[in-house]
């Protein structure tokens, strides 16, 4: 447990400081947790697991800045999986209840990593429905690895804008996500 | 969509983040929101001509540290609830102590004066205008404020709501005493307190709606 913290703070420290591997392996890490965290309180949906976990990683992405250096990350990283789950059930008008029990973890823990981690979703389709200003900055920097600077020259963008593209872009996809049913 | 697709889609090209990103933008915000209602204050109300004379008297003192002192708490809680994870509770009764001393202060004076003045010392002159001018003042600040914190990821979006109007009545009130004739405890105590009670819950019943992320 203090392990584990230690080891994603550590991660998240260079992450912020802009070491993208350092970020990368947080991330893959915090899937985990988030997984079966989800199916913990989500025996009866676990389809629902997976959604669950690209949302609250894309809100630890977009919200990453509210993260303290000086406080602990586990409890920063539970606290918006609580909130999402809250969040989604919510949304959802679950029929549900959480189940807070660890008990039913057998029940859901059959379905294999590789299953799940295949949604409904298709990032190409969410992308194509974001504006163009959104959409290039994040096609060339975040899926093919240009450079700013490169993705500025291709698509005749200025710096700035390929910047505020891939910010207002993960955010809006954010915000389909959590719209598409 | 495979996660994995989705981990190196923010992983790649993700860039530096600056260090106190909160406390920096609710400062930027805090300080919009002081200055629009000051030039509110000014504009509509005017600044009190005796002003001057007031500096001499304890109670325009206590006048500005409760209403700085309400503020000051408010915007730490704020801040501090606009980080997931982080606690807040222990610093719930913080909130109140402004207060609480006002009134301390207020059942003093009240005790002390004779029976016959008590109820002018409640009313003062401006009682029907104080509330509303407060609430009034912390339209541009509960705006700046929960516009900012809907940036950062607040968890308990009622509490974060009514603890951002809170912050929002107090600085408005801190202005508004610069217009506000009324130099008695009593008065403080009732329709400053109601003035910031406003924009506290307004902000309790539209944060849920209005903070979600």
């Amino acid at each position: 447990m203090r392990e584990t913290e230690d080891r994603l703070r550590g991660l998240m420290v260079h992450a912020l400081a802009g070491d993208v591997a350092a970020y990368h392996a947080l991330l893959e890490e915090a899937a985990a947790h988030l997984r079966g965290f989800f199916r913990r309180r989500l025996p009866r949906a676990p389809e629902e697991v997976e959604d669950l976990v690209q949302e609250t990683l894309l809100a630890i992405h977009n919200k990453r800045h509210t993260y303290d250096a000086r406080e602990p990350l586990t409890p920063w990283l539970y606290a918006i999986a609580r909130y999402k789950l809250i969040d989604s059930l919510r949304r959802a008008h679950s029929h549900e209840a959480i189940d807070a029990s660890d008990h039913d973890w057998e029940a859901s823990s059959s379905l294999a990593d590789d299953e799940a981690s295949v949604v409904r979703r298709d990032l190409h389709k969410l992308l194509d429905g974001l504006p163009e200003r959104q959409r290039l900055p994040i096609v060339y920097v975040k899926i093919e690895g240009l450079s700013v600077a490169e993705a500025a020259r291709r698509t005749g963008m200025s710096d700035s804008a390929i910047k505020v593209g891939v910010h207002r872009g993960l955010k809006a996809l954010a915000r389909r996500i959590r719209e598409s049913p | 969509m495979k996660t994995q697709e989705l981990i190196t889609l923010l992983a790649n090209g993700a860039s530096a983040v600056p260090a106190h990103t909160p406390a920096r933008r609710l400062a930027v915000a805090t300080g919009i929101g002081i200055a629009c209602a000051a030039i509110a204050m000014l504009g509509l109300l005017g600044p009190n001509p005796e002003l001057a004379r007031n500096l001499q008297y304890p109670m325009f003192w206590l006048k500005l540290g409760f209403t700085a002192a309400t503020a000051a708490v408010a915007l730490f809680s704020i801040a501090r609830l606009s980080r997931p994870g982080v606690r807040w509770s222990h610093a719930r009764w913080m909130l109140g102590a402004p207060v609480l001393f006002v009134w301390l202060v207020a059942l003093v004076t009240l005790a002390d004066a004779a029976p016959v003045e008590r109820v002018a010392l409640v009313l003062g002159a401006t009682w029907r205008t104080c509330a509303l001018n407060i609430a009034a003042l912390s339209v541009p600040l509960l705006v700046a404020i929960l516009w900012t914190v809907k940036t950062l990821a607040p968890t308990r979006l009622r509490i974060a709501g009514a603890v951002g109007g809170c912050a929002a009545g107090a600085l408005a009130a801190f202005v508004y005493a610069f217009h506000c004739p009324e130099l008695e405890a009593p008065f403080l105590g009732t329709w400053y307190v109601l003035g910031i009670l406003i924009p506290t819950v307004v902000g309790a019943l539209i944060g849920p709606r209005a903070l979600n992320w």
